[in-house]
């Protein structure tokens, strides 16, 4: 008995949940075809310089090879960046093109695709491939490459440059006695999805290509590949049914995609390509970023300046950004503020957005400078935030949909009893245990796509929901689900949901948590179409009980149309679906979001993160004991699967406050802890209690009221830890991850 | 100095038990079990999340012990006993331990997902976890990037509680639903 409305607002356990607990979810490198061959990408062993020659010698004459591409023999390729440009996420600059030149642009670009007629073969035989090199110096410190920041890069498109400056933030800054000016560095991180980045093309034997990759969304490989290496796109279809993972890191397509399909296209076989996961360190990243906060009050707490500047690594061929200071001029109500974004150029792969790209670095620095500024006044962290409370989105002059940031700080302090916090520095320990309680504020820009949904009804009265988002472990199918069983009065069980299918109807990739509100309203739309043709069906029966019904006139539930003053009047959705004439009745829709409302109205989610630690006194060891995730986020569809969200933004912000750093040898360029192993993410001993509430909040920006979940878990976890590490130890450490080391 | 290309080894002749079904595969000695099991047999629930023992993610069960499976030579596992995540349970009959994942949410994109519940059923047999903070302790070993991690140890403790008070109803897939 599933069969109670509305599914929407519950915590259904997810539709696909069976399948990935049996180990019958299907990923990109689990697909198979017959005669299908085996790559294996060799990577380049220096950072900078020009490929002299490569010796393919040994590797040729290994067992089982099959063909091996570098620049020097590979297919054609275009030789000007804009078939590489489509790519819905790209950033300005030139994209990355695998194995085109002997340009190496960073450590691990691939040289080299060894391909054999095993896995074994192929591995064993990328480790034979040889290359001599024409090195340069490498740089991949952007500290080392500031004094070449630059701004006058072309934005990126959909990341706003920060706003002018508001009022005089300089001068009020000089003339304040109570401020701060601090800098603050996060390591640089990588995604590690636990899935390795992998594509499988299957050789269809016309020429034609099924192509199952890892992807946030099907349609930009799709559009890529197809503009890259000129195929029919009629031709090509590309699938991720589910995705191990992603975190941003597949919102481009990656080098494994075109080198696997050049490769299948080449030999006219099926090809599989699944990376190390070293190699996996050698494409996008959260990038390095300095920043600097100054602030200034009044003795009573009042803000009277913010000053933001950040410099930010990029690659030396694309100016990748992400919005990193534009929320010190949001979150905060204040008269003076000047937001600063550089970008500074190094030899590395470029980044790419990493879970809340930019808020989680920006405001982890805001964060941890209001808390300071909060012992300067001597003053409570949370009183601070709620003296400065914005009413109004001061970047772009605008009112807020909704915001209810309030009830986030006041629901959360209250579950982790923050009045009993005593607010002086190494005031709590248990034993040999200091215990520190920090909280910091977080803020993520609520957004929407233009999707498309399809939606169709057989006469058994099954329902299928379809569109071509992802669901990288973010709950989509489910939520899906619950939407079409909602809008048709069904079981849940009765509904199916479809993603990540080229053959399904057109989506943005999934990111930016646009993807909940986007796919949902679009399968909602869809929905209602499929209800108007449903009923122009059942009214076009002969003597319908419907005739002159339209759709405010009627119900959809037990699988009958039912006229809503009387409901003894009725076509059985099996009437309805057989008068059509066809085995079934499908529509589709287009989601559009409402422009006019985006131009009247700012839309963010908002987070209060109040954080427990305990830290050994004699060793330094710091362990996160609690955490209070208080959000409002606009309606939530499904509060199991939106608290795993949260739950997965605040273990990610638990590594990047305690563990998380990419680090790169400076002098071969090369990262040095390529693994899972020397590059440490949150364990199971790493994360204790989390505690996720959602506040209620009623927002007007889309039709099913959702903000999206995705990033808003991370903004301000790292630095609600790093707050309560300095209460625990009175240690300020403003460059993240706070190591043992740094305590001690 | 890399070997000599062509001195490759002759595959070998193995016999392997996974899920009690009996399979014979010539493969090249060097090939993991992980390798084996996945591009040979299909049986891809066994995730490839490192290919170096650091993740968990292909943790199978080798005569009822845990294992990495992507450090394990498929040749030494001629004769042993394996289990993988198909031999645990179907989409129609879950395990305790799989409807319990279910229940909890205890998993995003999945790809974690076999291997910490293998790690689980072997845990569990082992007897060492009285609790949540030793099931934290002896599950690290297997990674979830999705920070499923609370989801999974209170999934883990409620089959764990089943087991030990047999009065107590274990999770069913009905439960779940």
């Amino acid at each position: 008995m599933s069969n109670v409305h509305p599914y929407v607002g519950r915590a259904h356990p997810r539709v696909d949940g069976a399948l990935k607990v049996t180990g019958r979810a299907k990923y990109a490198a689990e697909f198979f075809a017959d005669g299908m061959v085996y790559a294996a990408a060799v990577p380049a062993t220096i950072a900078k310089g020009r490929i002299v020659s490569i010796d393919l010698s040994a590797a040729k004459s290994a067992p089982g090879v099959i063909d091996i591409l570098t620049h020097e023999n590979r297919p054609e390729l275009p030789d000007s960046d804009e078939p590489y440009l489509n790519d819905m996420v790209a950033v300005p600059g030139s994209p990355f093109r695998a194995l085109y030149n002997d340009r190496i642009l960073y450590s691990g670009q691939p040289i080299a695709l060894v391909v054999a007629d095993t896995h074994e073969n192929a591995r064993h035989a990328a480790s034979l491939v040889t290359a001599t090199y024409e090195a340069e110096t490498p740089t991949v410190d952007v500290a080392e490459a500031r004094h070449e920041a630059y701004d006058t890069f072309e934005p990126r498109d959909g990341i706003p440059p920060p706003p002018p400056p508001r009022g005089d933030a300089e001068a009020t800054f000089k003339g304040a006695d109570i401020k701060l000016s601090e800098s603050y560095r996060v390591a640089p991180e990588h995604h590690n999805p636990m899935e390795l980045m992998a594509t499988t093309v299957i050789w269809e034997g016309d020429g034609a290509l099924t192509i199952h990759t890892k992807t946030q969304g099907v349609n930009n490989p799709k559009n890529y590949i197809c503009a890259v290496l000129g195929l029919d796109p009629g031709k090509v279809r590309v699938t991720s049914p589910f995705v191990g993972g992603a975190f941003g890191m597949v919102l481009r397509p990656q080098y494994d995609l075109l080198v696997a399909t050049m490769t299948a296209i080449k030999l006219e076989r099926s090809v599989r390509l699944v990376l190390t996961r070293g190699q996996m360190y050698t494409m996008g990243w959260r990038p390095d970023t300095l920043q600097t906060v100054a602030l200034s009050a009044k003795e009573d707490g009042e803000l009277t300046s913010i000053s933001h500047h950040a410099i930010q690594a990029t690659s030396q061929f694309e100016d990748y950004q992400e919005p990193t200071v534009n929320w010190s001029g949001l979150i905060y109500d204040c008269p003076n503020v000047s937001l600063k974004y550089e970008l500074a150029k190094i030899d590395v792969s470029t980044p790419s957005d990493m879970r809340a790209p930019g808020a989680a670095l920006g405001v982890c620095a805001l964060e941890i400078a209001m808390d300071e500024l909060s012992y300067r006044l001597g003053m409570d962290p949370l009183e601070l935030r709620l003296k400065n409370y914005a009413e109004k989105d001061q970047n772009d002059d605008k009112p807020f949909s909704s915001k209810e940031l309030k009830a986030a700080y006041a629901q959360g302090a209250e579950q982790f009893g923050w009045k009993d916090r005593d607010s002086r520095p190494r005031s709590m320990r248990d034993g040999k245990e200091l215990i520190g309680q920090g909280m910091a504020t977080g803020c993520w820009e609520a957004m929407m796509q233009p999707h498309g949904g399809r939606a169709t009804l057989s006469a058994e009265g099954k329902l299928e929901v379809a569109c071509g988002t992802a669901d990288i472990g973010t709950g989509t199918y489910t939520i899906l689900a619950q939407i079409g069983a909602d809008a048709l009065g069904l079981d849940i069980d009765d509904v199916t949901a479809r993603v990540g299918d080229t053959s399904l109807p057109m989506a943005p990739p999934e990111g930016g948590s646009w993807g909940a509100a986007s796919a949902g309203n679009a399968v909602r739309v869809a929905c209602t179409a499929l209800k108007e043709e449903l009923l122009k069906a059942a009214r076009g029966l002969h003597d319908s009980p419907l005739a002159n019904a339209s759709l405010e006139h009627v119900s959809f539930a037990n699988g009958k149309i039912s006229l809503v003053s009387d409901d003894e009047k009725f076509v059985t959705f099996g009437d309805a679906v057989r008068g059509s004439g066809s085995a079934d009745v499908t529509a589709e829709a287009m989601f559009e979001p409402d422009e006019d409302f985006a131009g009247k109205y700012a839309s963010y989610t908002h987070s209060a993160v109040f954080a427990e630690v305990r830290v050994d006194e004699q060793l330094g060891v710091v362990r996160v004991t609690r955490i209070v995730s208080a959000i409002a986020a606009g309606k939530i569809l499904n509060l199991a699967t939106a608290r795993s969200q949260i739950l997965g933004g605040v273990v990610m912000g638990i590594g990047m406050a305690l563990h998380e750093e990419t680090m790169w040898d400076k002098a071969l360029g090369r990262v040095v802890n390529a693994n899972l192993g020397e590059y440490h993410m949150p364990a199971h001993a790493d994360v204790q209690n989390i505690d996720v509430i959602f506040v209620e909040e009623d927002d007007k920006a889309n039709p099913l009221g959702v903000k999206g979940l995705g990033e808003i878990g991370i903004v301000g976890a790292a630095a609600a830890i790093a707050n309560a590490v300095f209460h625990a130890t009175g240690k300020r450490v403003r460059d993240l991850p706070i190591t043992i080391d740094k305590l001690l | 100095m890399p070997q000599d290309a062509r001195s490759a080894p002759e595959p070998v002749a193995v016999t392997l038990s996974v899920n009690g079904e009996t399979h014979s595969v010539e493969i090249p000695p060097s090939a993991t079990l992980l390798d084996v099991l996945r591009e040979r047999l299909h049986l891809t629930g066994s995730k490839k999340g490192c290919d170096q023992g650091q993740c968990g993610a292909c943790t199978v069960l080798i005569d009822g012990r845990r294992v990495n499976s992507c450090l394990q030579l498929a040749v030494m596992n001629d004769g042993r006993e394996i289990t993988t995540i198909e031999g645990i349970g179907t989409p129609e009959h879950l395990h305790p331990l799989q409807a319990a994942f279910v229940t909890h949410d205890a998993f995003q994109c999945g790809y974690c997902t076999p291997g910490q519940i293998c790690s689980a059923v072997g845990m569990l047999d082992e007897g060492h976890a009285h609790g949540p903070e030793e099931i934290r302790e002896l599950m690290s070993g297997n990674l979830c990037r999705c920070g499923a991690y609370t989801n999974i140890v209170e999934a883990i403790e409620e089959v764990r509680r089943a087991r030990e008070a047999p009065t107590l109803k274990a999770p069913t897939l009905e439960a779940a639903e």
